[in-house]
């Protein structure tokens, strides 16, 4: 499944479009913390977290994550969107619990 | 930037407790490796590593300076602080030591997986600490031949 794909599901909200539509996600990865998922987030990866900084993103663009999934209806504040916006990173926002959502990106791979 | 005989150089200044510009050298340097054609497995190895050393600049040290060399086969990471300095060594390389504070916890790092991230993603790791001077860490990570 690509960026565009899941955008096309319509499973979670779109918060930023990255323009990555044609990255391939390999699936899906659950961490809030940043040094965790620095160093284990796989390349190409569904992000589902409830981290909801702009360190997050720092992390998901260096990780080169494929999306970014804000899970647990947190919210992303402006400095968050423009963030996400200049890093042209993917992010939804969804209100189920982050088991739940990464599930249920998991069944639409 | 500049040139020496085999190497291409940039100097960063990391500013203590600027979370807003965090990440912002790890991905200057991320950028370059890519243009340079360097393998992916490296570039992502450079990349944890010098993150984890620009977030502890940012929560741990009064600032510094990160100086990257480019070589044909190599990039050498040079991270400096104006200190604090750690006291322990040995205890603050374990996986799960960490001194950050809360409010640095409630931003999702003090995981204390910073050093132990940066040594197991450098080829060649060295550290040295001296309270109330600063600490200075160098990484040297290898491309992986085309």
């Amino acid at each position: 499944m690509t960026v565009s794909e899941l955008i096309d599901k319509n499973i979670f909200t779109l918060l930023n479009d990255g323009g990555n539509h044609d990255t391939a996600l390999k699936g899906c990865y659950c961490c809030d913390l940043l040094s965790i998922a620095m160093g284990h987030a796989p390349e190409g990866c569904i992000w589902v977290t409830v981290m909801n900084n702009v360190n997050t993103l720092a992390v998901a663009s260096l990780a080169e994550c494929g999306c970014v999934v804000l899970a647990c209806d947190v919210v992303a504040d402006d400095a968050f969107l423009a963030k996400a916006k200049e890093q042209n990173i993917t992010v939804f926002k969804t209100d189920l619990p982050v088991f739940d959502a990464a599930l249920k990106a998991h069944e639409c791979l | 930037m500049s040139f020496s005989n085999d190497s291409l150089h940039f100097q960063y200044v990391v500013s203590k407790d600027d979370f807003t510009h965090a990440g912002s050298a790890s991905s200057d340097v991320k950028n370059k490796l890519k243009k340079m054609n360097v393998d992916a497995a490296a570039v992502r190895k450079v990349s944890i590593a010098m993150y984890e050393g620009e977030i502890n600049m940012i929560i741990h040290a009064y600032g510094g300076t990160i100086d990257v060399d480019i070589y044909e086969d190599r990039i050498v990471m040079c991270l400096k602080d104006t200190g604090p300095g750690i006291a322990n060594i040995e205890e603050a390389m374990q996986e799960g030591f960490s001194t950050a504070p809360a409010d640095v916890i409630n931003l999702g790092f003090g995981a204390g997986m910073g050093l132990p991230n940066m040594r197991s993603n450098s080829d060649e790791f060295n550290i040295e600490s001296e309270v109330g001077v600063g600490t200075t860490v160098t990484m040297t990570i290898y491309f992986n031949p085309a």
